[in-house]
């Protein structure tokens, strides 16, 4: 029987008046690789920011049901509190332009207030780099500012960022879109190798990343979730003729 | 299809003379200003305080000093309130008060000065029962929070969101999103606005009238009146003295080059914000 | 609505944000009732007739506002007048015909002009352009007096000086408003203007200009509030009358300049509160010329 670290229990969400999440109900194996994958407009981000309570942001949005980390329903716990805990990567690499590569890497620290000892801090930036596997690249460019790397490299320091806090789960909203073929590649090893630290859901719109790099898959579609299932049985067998359909290409 | 062409042509002549009638006066102020001004532009103008009326060798230490401690309280009240009142603009952007907020403070900036000088006055002046350097600090820093605040709004929007959303998804709290990464971000921007509305206010006159007052001789006390170059230089151009129209001239000098450094400065700052946010 | 808890750091910002907004509501509702409660005495006076009596006589303690209304309306009016069509004519040719680095210096130094504060306008004013004036109305008076318009003592100082200075101060508002606008033009329209057999001018009139109407008169509406509350500029130039100008000569007063001019040895409070009710008035034609160009422009852009 696998852990859970996420469940999602009927999960709704609105943007003003426009449902764009349905009864939403799956669950997130531990050290694992969801991916989410569906047509555009589906809801995949829409999703992946309720996990990470970014969705209530917008002051339009809405939502019901219950989403369990580690058995605690997020939505009773302080938003800051989950956020650390779940941490996120964006689409377009965003490293903030006021800090250098280290700051960066230390911004969950600094933008928490909490203070780090000069040894500390240095250690955290190693290893934490060490992890994203872009430490060999930027040692010697640690006080760069944060947004004088490459588009690859910018994206691994965000991940970085998100890993130097030490949550349980990692959530990647499309990573590689705005990246080239090598630097995605990059990105889907080191997500391989991170799973086996953190729990990991990646929305992606590539079938062939989500097929290369997830064990497990869920299929959405106009909010809805479709079909959820072990990655190689969704791309090989599907239950549902609308996976399939999507899968092979018929729609999205 | 002649008739085109003529017209084409004289229409190229009329721009260029209008052109030509707009800047003539910039240049005529700016030749008068040095002719009439350069004169008596010596170092006992800068040192001197007024003498007695008609005498030579007076100077505008006073008022030069008294522009520089009315301007410079103006903005310590002024900054903060601005700033924040921007920051309130930008953190509830789509919500009917901040829509109330942003007309008011249009209404605001739009207020002539001599009215703001009149509140100033009502409130302050009257309550103390005399005039002080502080009423006319306060009168001008009521026109500086509404050009900080816009400013301010205008530059902290120009932060792409996602700067916005790293940052919370980190787990940070909005004030230090606000503070430590947009603010950051935005910092050149929001200084140079600042610095536009220190620029506008240190040249204004009107709201000083009856709030600083101005003053005969050197003061650095402000609860009470207060000389200030601007006024000095109002003052002096309706006197009937030679003497002090040429130190009028003097002092509109020094004014102009005040104001334009702070504008300049200003302008530098606006211009390495959009360097930075890409 | 499910909303989580929340940090209480981030309660004590919005309360702290929030607490700026209402500061800056109540100053201003603060500002609009302290003039209208010092203005009472005068209102209490001399009610509407306030604004349609002609005669402001302190030693009498009869107080009107038209002379000053009438002047405030017609300085500002005559100086939008002159200038935006000096300022259009000199952006279009910032826009059109001069090259960029050149182009750019020239416009420095228009926005330099508006740089320069009102006081020393209003010195350049008393000591170089009323003297200028004062000749050319003495040919005027010396050679024309038998035509009313022209039939006033030569002062040199009046409307006539005002309007000038008020133009000078207001024109690189229009002037980098239209500027701006007139950059954002598409290219395509002009080139589609053009290919047509246009020539410079018709692009520039027939398609440029129209299509940038309301960053235009948005130009124009900066620049009307600017002239309607100058003060000092004005108050120097405009001889200080406290009458109705009979023509362009004669010295007047604005809401503005009288107030500058009388406040600090206004010694009854009914002239205090006549004084006050002037700022007053002020405030409210400010207030509407605002609404009424925040109006057209949103019925201008509309219409596109």
């Amino acid at each position: 029987m696998l852990e859970i670290t996420i469940r999602v229990e009927d999960l709704s969400a609105w943007y003003g008046n426009i449902k764009v999440l349905k009864s939403i109900k799956l669950s997130v194996a531990s050290n694992s690789v969801t991916a989410i994958i569906g047509p555009s407009g589906c809801g995949k981000t829409t999703f992946v920011r309720c996990i990470n309570r970014l969705h209530e942001l917008n002051t339009s949005a809405r939502i019901e049901g219950k989403i369990f980390l580690n058995g605690s329903d997020i939505y009773e716990m302080d938003a800051m509190k989950v956020r650390r805990e779940i941490g996120m990567v964006f689409q377009k690499p965003n490293p903030f332009p006021t800090m250098t590569v280290a700051g960066n890497v230390l911004a969950g620290y600094t933008l928490n207030g909490i203070k780090l000892r000069k040894e500390e801090a240095d250690e955290i930036v190693e290893n934490t780099l060490k992890k994203a596997a872009l430490w060999d690249e930027v040692k010697d460019k640690l006080n760069l500012p944060g947004t004088e790397l490459s588009g690859g490299q910018q994206q691994r320091l965000c991940i970085a960022r998100a890993i130097a806090v030490k949550p349980k789960v990692l959530l990647f909203d499309e990573p590689c879109s705005a990246l080239d073929p090598v630097a995605t590649g990059k990105i889907e090893d080191l997500i391989r190798e991170l799973k086996t630290q953190y729990t990991i859901i990646i929305v992606t719109h590539n079938m062939q990343q989500a097929a290369r790099v997830s064990d497990f898959t869920a299929f959405l579609m106009l909010g809805e979730l479709i079909e959820f299932d072990r990655t190689e049985k969704i791309f090989t067998n599907p239950s549902n003729k609308l996976t399939e359909d999507y899968i092979t290409g018929r729609f999205g | 299809m002649k008739a085109r062409k003529i017209k084409n042509i004289t229409m190229t002549f009329v721009i260029s003379l209008f052109a030509g009638i707009c800047l003539l006066p910039l240049f005529l102020v700016l030749y008068y200003l040095l002719k009439n001004g350069l004169s008596s532009l010596n170092l006992e103008f800068f040192i001197n305080n007024p003498k007695p009326f008609g005498e030579t060798g007076g100077g505008m230490a006073n008022a030069i000093a008294g522009s520089f401690i009315v301007v410079g309280l103006a903005s310590i009240i002024g900054i903060p309130i601005g700033l924040f009142t921007g920051i309130f603009l930008t953190e509830y952007k789509n919500s009917k008060l901040s829509d109330i907020v942003r007309l008011l403070s249009e209404v605001l900036q739009g207020l002539p000065s001599i009215v703001i000088g009149i509140i100033a006055f009502s409130w302050i002046v009257k309550k103390m029962g005399h005039f002080s350097a502080l009423s006319g600090a306060i009168a001008l820093s009521f026109m500086m929070i509404p050009i900080i605040a816009r400013s301010t709004e205008e530059v902290l929007l120009l932060v792409p969101d996602s700067l916005k959303e790293a940052s919370l998804a980190l787990g940070a709290p909005k004030w230090r999103t606000m503070f430590s990464i947009i603010l950051k971000t935005a910092s050149s921007g929001v200084i140079g606005g600042v610095l536009s509305s220190i620029a506008r206010v240190a040249g204004e006159t009107a709201p000083l009238l009856f709030t600083a007052f101005g003053n005969r001789f050197f003061s650095t006390n402000i609860l009470k009146p207060m000389s200030v170059l601007t006024l000095q230089i109002f003052d002096y151009a309706r006197s009937p003295y030679d003497e002090l129209h040429k130190q009028a001239w003097a002092g509109a000098i020094v004014l102009v080059l005040i104001v334009l450094l702070i504008s300049l400065l200003s302008r530098v700052f606006v211009r390495k914000l959009s360097k930075g946010v890409k | 609505m499910r909303i989580g808890k929340f940090y209480s750091s981030d309660n004590i910002y919005s309360f702290i944000l929030y607490l700026f907004g209402l500061f800056l509501i109540l100053l201003v509702i603060g500002i609009f009732s302290e003039l209208v409660i010092n203005s009472f005495p005068s209102i209490k006076a001399f009610h509407f007739s306030f604004i349609f009596k002609g005669v402001w006589d302190p030693a009498r303690n009869e107080f009107g506002a038209l002379p000053f209304i009438f002047g405030t309306l017609i300085t500002s009016f005559l100086a939008i007048l002159i200038s935006t069509p000096l300022a259009l004519g000199t952006a279009i040719l910032l826009d059109e015909y001069l090259s960029g680095a050149f182009s750019n210096i020239i416009s420095s130094l228009i926005e330099l002009l508006s740089a320069i504060p009102s006081v020393v306008y209003g010195l350049w004013g008393i000591f170089v352009l009323v003297p200028v004036i004062r000749s050319f109305e003495q040919f005027l008076y010396l050679h024309l007096s038998f035509i009313p318009f022209f039939n006033s003592p030569p002062y040199g100082v009046g409307i006539l000086s005002a309007v000038l200075i008020l133009c000078i101060m207001i024109i690189p508002y229009t002037v980098s408003v239209s500027k701006e606008v007139l950059k954002l033009v598409p290219s395509d329209q002009k080139e589609a203007g053009y290919a047509l057999g246009a020539t410079k001018w018709e692009v520039i009139s027939k398609i440029k200009i129209p299509y940038v109407r309301s960053g235009i008169f948005a130009g124009i509406g900066l620049s009307l509030g600017r002239a309607l509350g100058e003060t000092m500029a004005v108050t120097m130039v405009i001889g200080n009358r406290n009458a109705i100008p009979k023509t362009l000569f004669d010295p007047a007063n604005t809401l503005a300049s009288v107030i500058a001019n009388e406040f600090s040895e206004a010694t009854s409070s009914l002239h205090i509160s006549s004084l006050i009710e002037l700022g007053l008035l002020l405030f409210i034609i400010t207030f509407i010329v605002n609404f009424i160009i925040r109006i057209i422009l949103r019925r201008i852009s509309f219409k596109k």
